[in-house]
């Protein structure tokens, strides 16, 4: 069963803490993946660019727009995922809640929608 | 014919856990074991009174609904490849449905219908429990999926004490079985620390089933088929499931407790009769003495925990022969120990009453008024009508009025609404 943790975070957050914090959290990242990888539940997983480098492009009647920013301007934005395959709900819990964002604002864990068909 | 099918509805409902806990651990699927329970229960009510009932109906109705399950794969499986080809779909993107139909169709057939039970007895009535009130689901799905699949409850019985109408609980639970399916809640037993963490969930939804149908909030005109029994029995089967857990033990002794002072909790008229006035012959004596029972065997049993706590607080109102004659200093003890235990601006409330019964209105008042000034229970009605109680205690009558105002402002429910201008209009009454 996959999921995908979205891993929701107010940029605040992060600019409160000092250098040597902010060393650890990315430490606690590193070992958190090396983790995942090691029990061959990581499928793939990023960080990603502030929402101040999103770019939003719409298709109306064949035509094509682009507006700067996020799709939803709030506090809170998506900064980074993972995509784990695991055996449960339960289990995809426990591996969300060793995220250390997951202590800061939430990560959110849906479940990927199997798209192949049955043989 | 209608009581004998009566008999065979108290049947299903008892073996509903047994039945679609055992579906649940050979088939996987709460829908299919719903129908497939469903399915037997037709044939049970068709054959029943003919046969008689079978020495162990769950059994019976187990081994019918297995067969009915496996039919019902069986037809799936033969229906979709067609279905799939009579609809065009290609493979691919939108191909495949995410439904709980379709991984019904993927569901392995077990090789013997009959296999033997692999788990201890009941551990599938547990499994069923903490499926039902996973956190991963919301508090009234939980609810209504608790009291649908272990409860035995119609889906029109649980729309009807809750008051919303059938098709709105007939959607909650669709979309609860469809998260189920879909986020692959699984269907184990939590381990370790989770162990002690979900049965607090499962305890809570007990509880606030209990406490829907003692509390009997909004509109009082429809008649609600007996949530506070029906919390009873679900608590009745988790000391069967998990006899030594304290908890649970102190959920079971505070809910029996409770509810055998239901009767004498509203008068004839409907309105509502607080503790200290009410007539204490009405309360069932064989049923409190069960209860505390049952308390001091979880005090016993250990570690303490909030449902522990209340539930001897209960056994102390209950077992004592007026207000005046109870062990106010015990019961300021055990609120002031669980709010060291389960801190929350209700039990600070309560304890300001309990200090003002030992030590008198300006002393309960004082907690009270700290509690005001916190901000913490603010918008909430109980404390602006614990206030006014005791300012009526020490006489400050226009003062007791202002806050029994405050109250009835805050207040939703239509009998403690009734009980509170009662209450405003006798200190009215008494002439300066």
């Amino acid at each position: 069963m996959r999921y995908m943790l979205l891993i929701h975070t107010n940029p605040a957050n992060w600019t409160t803490l000092s250098e040597a914090e902010t060393g650890a959290m990315f430490a606690e990242y590193g070992a958190f993946t090396q983790a995942i990888v090691e029990s061959g539940e990581f499928v793939c997983g990023d960080p990603l660019q502030g929402p101040e480098t999103a770019t939003v492009v719409r298709v109306r009647d064949g035509a094509r727009s682009t507006t700067d920013g996020p799709f939803v301007e709030t506090k809170e934005h998506l900064a980074g995922y993972y995509v784990v395959d695991c055996a449960s709900l339960d289990r995809a819990l426990e591996i969300a809640a060793q995220i250390p964002d997951a202590r800061f604002a939430g990560v959110e864990v849906r479940p990927l929608a199997d798209m192949t068909m049955p043989s | 014919m209608s009581g004998a099918e009566g008999l065979a509805g108290d049947v299903f409902r008892a073996e509903s856990a047994r039945v679609l806990g055992a579906l649940m651990r050979r088939f996987g699927n709460l829908d299919l074991a719903e129908d497939a329970f469903q399915d037997a229960c037709l044939v049970a009510v068709q054959t029943w009174p003919g046969d008689g009932v079978p020495d162990n109906p769950g059994a019976w109705l187990t081994t019918v609904a297995g067969n009915r399950a496996l039919d019902r794969i069986r037809r799936e499986a033969a229906r979709l490849p067609k279905e799939v080809e009579a609809a065009g779909l290609r493979p691919g993107w939108g191909a495949r449905p995410a439904s709980a139909l379709q991984s019904l169709a993927d569901l392995p057939v077990p090789d013997s219908p009959d296999r033997p039970a692999s788990a201890p007895l009941g551990d599938d009535q547990l499994r069923l429990l903490f499926l039902c009130c996973h956190p991963a689901l919301s508090e009234q799905a939980q609810v209504a999926l608790t009291l649908r699949t272990v409860g035995g409850l119609t889906t029109a019985e649980i729309a009807r004490a809750y008051l919303v109408p059938e098709p709105t609980m007939a959607q909650r639970l669709v979309r609860a079985k469809r998260k189920i399916v879909l986020a692959a809640i699984p269907f184990t037993l939590p381990e370790g620390d989770r162990l002690a963490e979900r049965t607090a969930a499962v305890l809570a939804v007990v509880y606030l089933i209990f406490n829907e149908g003692y509390a009997a909030s909004g509109t009082d005109t429809v008649v609600r088929p007996d949530l506070c029994v029906e919390a009873v029995r679900l608590a009745a089967l988790l000391e069967e499931l998990l006899p030594r857990d304290a908890e649970v033990l102190g959920l079971r002794g505070l809910l029996l407790l409770h509810d055998a002072r239901r009767a004498a909790r509203v008068d004839s008229a409907g309105a509502l009769v607080p503790l200290d006035e009410q007539d204490r012959a009405q309360w069932d004596i064989a049923q409190i003495a069960r209860g505390a029972a049952i308390v001091e065997r979880a005090l016993s049993t250990g570690p303490v925990g909030p449902y522990q706590l209340q539930a001897a607080i209960a056994a102390l109102h209950a077992q004592a022969e007026s207000s005046q004659a109870t062990d106010w200093a015990q019961i300021v003890a055990l609120y002031a120990l669980l709010a060291h235990v389960a801190p929350g601006p209700l039990v600070t409330l309560n304890y300001g009453v309990a200090v003002a019964m030992r030590d008198g209105p300006a002393a309960g008042l004082a907690v009270l008024d700290a509690l005001g000034a916190s901000g913490e229970l603010s918008g909430h009605h109980r404390l602006p009508a614990a206030r006014a109680q005791l300012l009526e205690r020490l006489g400050r009558r226009s003062e007791a009025v202002a806050a029994y105002d405050e109250a009835l402002r805050q207040v939703d429910s239509t009998r403690e609404l009734a009980y509170l201008q009662a209450r405003r209009a006798r200190v009215l009454a008494v002439s300066p």
